[in-house]
Formats: structure tokens, sequence, C-alpha cells
């Protein structure tokens, strides 16, 4: 392998200004959707004191939940010592540094008094998991940033493994920490299961692979640098391990409720007659998050074309917030299980299956999120030597060989 | 001679008896108040409770929730936000047994746990359990995650989602925090009673019973010795504050 020149985009086109200019609107818009939420309070929100958590909290646990995925490709190179991903490491962990900074900037801006924040950092109860992951998430900020110096800094390189293992361990540990918030939620039916840690690892890794591969492809195209079909071939195979092992997580998850009986009504809800909730898991997760992208990604007739693995890519994203959805709205909307065997009547809505309709304000928060998340990584490439200037298979991978087509 | 002697006796048995007033007159304060002096902690020596008997409870009977709403100034001052959004403290559940259709009635709200889910989860610590076992929020260290909210087994709390005004001084609320029954906290420090109580018994009802689990000889107490008392989810090995009876 030839050594990899890192350069700045030239980042002067119309195309760049009008996809930074495209992402702004977004963020502002998603700015002042925060501001109009907080200047009149959360009733002109779809959530409510059924439905607590909403759009914000789908869209920033995604992100969350995909930053720790992006850097997939930095760890393994740095933990797996794979040098056919070493020239992309960098970029692997500014995404993931992005996207954490944009879920976590939509849930902030959603808390009731956002401006405690302050408080947030310095009262810390330690049996909350949400208090460690805020310490989880501050700590995977800065050990990434020191990883990405470390990269970045020529005379530094020989350290970044280190950085790498520990960024590698951190990110296992955060997504651990964001699963475990269901996870540890005894009250409702749809959560209080050890499952939810490692579901949500597995997960990490099929979405923020999703996400990387296309910031990469962009990238690429985009500034007119060449990219090889080894580097996007590798990477769409390890998509599809991640897509069958979150498959395999859903079944064990599903499989495992539905054999105890007091779980059966929870999961009538989410695979049976549970509406919109089951719409999205079998139409949104399943089918468009994995079937189809397992689809793209294998059949002999796509699995070459690079439009394909790009639609596969969306397609796992959408799934991922349509599972997202279903986690956290689904297992809201489901009734708490308090007098087993008893019709439950009253004037708090209990009993019954709760509604929530977003609104366009929550759902512009969110996108907001996504888009701050985008536009600091379309600006690090143009700031920062951290895109090879060639990705062609010749110059990363001389050994690959295109598969007969 | 005589007289003078007098005098010093007289002197002396006034003296005497109010020394001994003094003396005696704190213990007589003392049994007189028994409300924790303010600025004390309140301390585990007791961990107040609620049996509720649901056999005694009246199916359509609101008292205990309009008591509530009364003493702690909810229900009326949230204009904007839907029914699903306003504020809960107390309510009326009605259980109907699906083989049987046996009814019962009675008050469910925040059932002052032990080993509260609600603290647990809370990142700040506003959500708290003071030493005599009463569950409360920190208004002012509350950030309004609502991680409580999803933490609760009872749905017992609730989140503010618009600015409110002409609140209780005793019963600070607040845009953007979590809020939820404070067993009358503010009553129970001057030796009260919560106004749910207080309404039940006021109807002749009785169904409701408050006091200290820790007393042996307190009413509450001797009730669940004899006739026993179960906890919703029982389940959760959360060791419930508030109790029922026939369930």
């Amino acid at each position: 392998m030839k050594a990899i020149r890192y350069r700045e985009i030239d980042g002067n086109s119309l195309g760049y200004f009008a996809l930074v200019g495209i992402l702004g609107l977004i963020v502002a818009a998603g700015g002042l959707a925060a501001l109009y939420m907080e200047h009149n309070g959360h009733w002109v929100t779809g959530m409510t004191n059924q439905v607590v958590w909403g759009m914000p909290h789908v869209f920033a646990v995604f992100l969350i939940v995909a930053a720790s995925g992006a850097l997939n490709v930095a760890s393994i190179s740095s933990v797996f010592n794979k040098k056919a991903y070493k020239p992309l490491a960098p970029l692997s962990a500014i995404l993931a540094v992005c996207l954490l900074l944009g879920g976590l900037t939509v849930l902030v801006l959603d808390l009731g008094q956002p401006d405690r924040l302050v408080v947030a950092m310095t009262k810390y109860n330690f049996k909350s998991i949400f208090a460690w992951n805020m310490i989880l998430y501050n700590g995977f900020i800065a050990i990434v940033a020191v990883y990405i110096w470390l990269m970045m800094e020529r005379k530094m390189n020989v350290y970044s493994k280190y950085a790498g293992f520990a960024a590698f361990f951190w990110r296992l540990i955060l997504t651990t920490g964001t699963g475990s918030i269901f996870g540890f939620i005894v009250a409702r039916q749809a959560y209080d299961a050890a499952i939810m840690a490692p579901m949500f690892v597995i997960m990490s890794f099929a979405y923020g692979l999703a996400v990387f591969m296309l910031v990469m492809m962009a990238s690429y195209k985009w500034s007119g640098r060449e990219l090889g079909e080894g580097t996007i071939q590798r990477m769409k195979s390890l998509l599809g391990v991640f897509i069958g092992a979150v498959l395999y997580f859903l079944l064990a998850y599903h499989l495992t409720n539905l054999y105890g009986t007091e779980n059966h009504g929870v999961e009538a809800f989410l695979l049976v007659d549970g509406g919109i909730y089951t719409k999205l898991f079998w139409y949104g997760t399943i089918l468009i998050g994995c079937l189809a992208p397992l689809f793209l990604i294998f059949c002999r007739f796509t699995k070459n074309s690079n439009t394909a693995i790009v639609i596969a890519c969306i397609l796992v994203i959408l799934g991922g917030l349509s599972q997202m959805y279903v986690i956290i709205i689904g297992g809201q909307a489901y009734p708490m299980e308090m007098f087993p065997g008893k019709i439950v009547e009253s004037g708090f809505f209990d009993g019954g299956v709760k509604s929530y309709t977003p609104t366009l304000a929550e759902t512009l928060l969110g996108l907001g999120g996504f888009a701050l998340a985008l536009i600091m990584v379309s600006l690090a490439v143009k700031v920062l030597r951290c895109l090879p200037v060639s990705m062609a298979d010749k110059d990363v991978d001389p050994h690959y060989k295109a598969e007969a087509k | 001679m005589k007289q003078d002697t007098d005098m010093n006796r007289r002197r002396f048995l006034g003296q005497a008896a109010a020394a001994a007033g003094l003396a005696v007159a704190p213990g007589v304060m003392l049994y007189e108040v028994q409300a924790r002096p303010a600025g004390e902690a309140a301390t585990s020596k007791q961990r107040w409770g609620m049996l509720i008997d649901t056999t005694k409870c009246e199916v359509g009977c609101n008292d205990c929730v309009t008591a509530c709403k009364t003493e702690n100034g909810w229900g009326a001052s949230e204009t904007k936000s839907s029914t699903e959004q306003q504020a809960q403290w107390i309510r009326k559940v009605k259980l109907t047994d699906k083989q049987t259709g046996h009814v019962q009635s009675l008050p469910l709200m925040c059932q002052h746990c032990e080993t509260p889910p609600c603290v647990d989860v809370c990142p700040t610590g506003a959500s708290m359990k003071r030493a005599d076992g009463i569950v409360l929020v920190d208004k002012h260290i509350c950030i309004g995650c609502r991680y409580c909210m999803m933490a609760c087994p009872y749905k017992a709390r609730s989140f503010i989602h618009e600015s409110l005004s002409g609140q209780k001084a005793h019963a600070p609320r607040g845009l953007g925090t979590v809020e939820s029954c404070t067993l009358c906290v503010h009553r129970v420090d001057k030796d009260g009673t919560p106004a749910c109580v207080e309404s039940c018994n006021a109807k002749g009802h009785k169904a409701m019973y408050f006091g200290d689990l820790n007393d042996p000889n307190s009413e509450i107490s001797k009730r669940l010795k004899e006739f026993g008392g179960q906890q919703i989810r029982a389940d959760l090995g959360l060791n419930t504050g508030v109790r029922y009876q026939g369930l």
C-alpha cells in the first residue's frame, strides 16, 4: 500500500455551498422549532403525560447509537489492524463525534429546562444510567478527539492505536449505556430486558456504518476523488452481516417475550394489532430496514451497483429510525400492566393504548440534529486533512480483484 | 423575723415553681405540638404511609381527587395543555375483573416506594426520597428529562407542559419540571393528614388511613397487622408506602 495522502476538499463548488446551505436551513429550522417549543412549553408538542418521550428522542437516540457505529471503520483499522480501513479512519472518527453532538443537541433542546444543563453536568446520581451516559458521552467526545489528533498528527501516529483501543471499548460501553436506558426500566412491558444493551450495540454497528458509507460515497463522488470498488464492496458486505445480526437480536428479543404468557399482550400489540407500531415494525424495520437492504447487498444483480448500495444504506437508516419509533413510542403507548386480569378505567387514560401524534416542530428538531451532524462533517472535510486524496483500489488495496459480474 | 422567714419561704417557693415551670414547659410544649421544628431534617424514625380499603371506596366518588386539586392547586391551572398533557397527582381507577365482572374502585397516586425507580433513574438527584419515606421532586434541580416518568410503574408523575401562575406557596409547580403526590408533606410536617384522607373521612367513607408504618401502635400499622394489605405491582419488590386492602 502506498503512503496515503490526505488533503482538505476544495469546497468551492456551487454544489458544496448548496449542500451546506440546505443543511444550514434545516439546522435553522430545527433551532427555531426548539425555540418555539421552549418558549411555549411542551403543550405545543404531541408529547403528553402518557407518551412522555417523542419524536426528538427517536432522532436523538438514533443519532447517538449511529455515532458509536460510525466509529466502526476506525476501530477495525486500529483494533483489528485491517490496513484497508486505515485511510478512512479519521473520517470515521470525525463522523462519530459529529453524530453524537447532533444527537445530544436534540436531547438537550427537548429538556423541560434546557438552561439547567449545567445542573446535569454538576449534580450526579450515580445510580442513574442517564447520569452515567452524560459521562460516557462527554468521555467519548474527549477520547475520540484525542484519537483524531493522534491519527492526523504524523509524529504521533504510533500512539493512535492505543487511543483507538480506548475509543473502541468506550463506544461499546456507551451504546450499552444507551440500550440500558430502556433495558433498566422495570415498569414497562416492552423494556426491562438485558438484551436491549447488546441489541443497541449491534444496531449501532449497522446504522453507523450505513451513515458512514453514505458520507464516504458522497464525499468522494462530489469532490471528484476516486473511491475504489474494493472499499465499497468490503464495507457493504460488513453492513450485510450487521443487518443479519440486527435481525437475529430482534428475533431473540421477541421470541423470548413470546414464550412468557405475561408478555403476550405487549407482543400482540407490537407484532399483530398495534396499528402504526405494527406497521412500522414489519414494513419499516423488517422489510425496509433489513430484508430489502440485504437483498440489494447480496443479490447478484444489484450487489455491484453503487446506486443499489446507496439505496441499501438509506433503507437501513430509515429502518433504524422506524425501529427507534417502535421501541421508544410503541413501548410507551402500550398500557402498563398494573392490575393483571382486570379491565382498567380512569380519568388519566389508564388501561388503554396511548395515542401520540408528532408535531412538525418535534420532527424539525430531530431533523435539525441530523443536519447539524452532517453540516459539521461537511465543514470538517473542508478544513481538516481527513480525507485521502485517492481511495482507488490501486492505491489502497492493490490486491483487490473485482468479482466477475 | 417571722415575716422575713415567710417572705423568704414564699420567694423560695416562687422561684422553685418558676424553675420547675421552665424545666417542664418545653416538655409540655413538645407534647402539645409534635411537629418537627422548621429546619430540622426528617428522620427514618417514621415511615409515612397510607392504607386504602378498596371495599369502602365508592365507585364514582371523586372527593379525594378534588381535595388534592384544591389543596395543591392543580387541575384548573393548565389551560393550554390537552387532557393527556394535564397534571394528575391522584386519580380514581375503576377495575372490572375480566373473569367475574367484579368491580372495584381505588385512588391511585405516588406509592412512595422504599426503593423508588424514579429516584434510581433521575440523573441529577432531583427525584428524591426523604428519610421518612416521602418521595418528592426538587424543582430547583429537575431538568425536565422525564426519565422518572418512564420509570414509574404507577404512572404517578406529571410533566408541566405550560407556564403556570398563582401556585400555592406550599406546592411549587413550574413549566418544564415533573411533579407528583407529595403525601401533603406540608401538612405532615405540621402533624397533619393528607388532604385526600381528610376528605374521604369527611365524606364518611373512611377508605383511607394515613400514619406511621414504623409505629406499631398507629392505626395504620394495627390495621395492616390485623387485615394485611397488598402492594400494586408487588412483584417489583419496591416496598410501597401505600397499601391496599381488598384488591
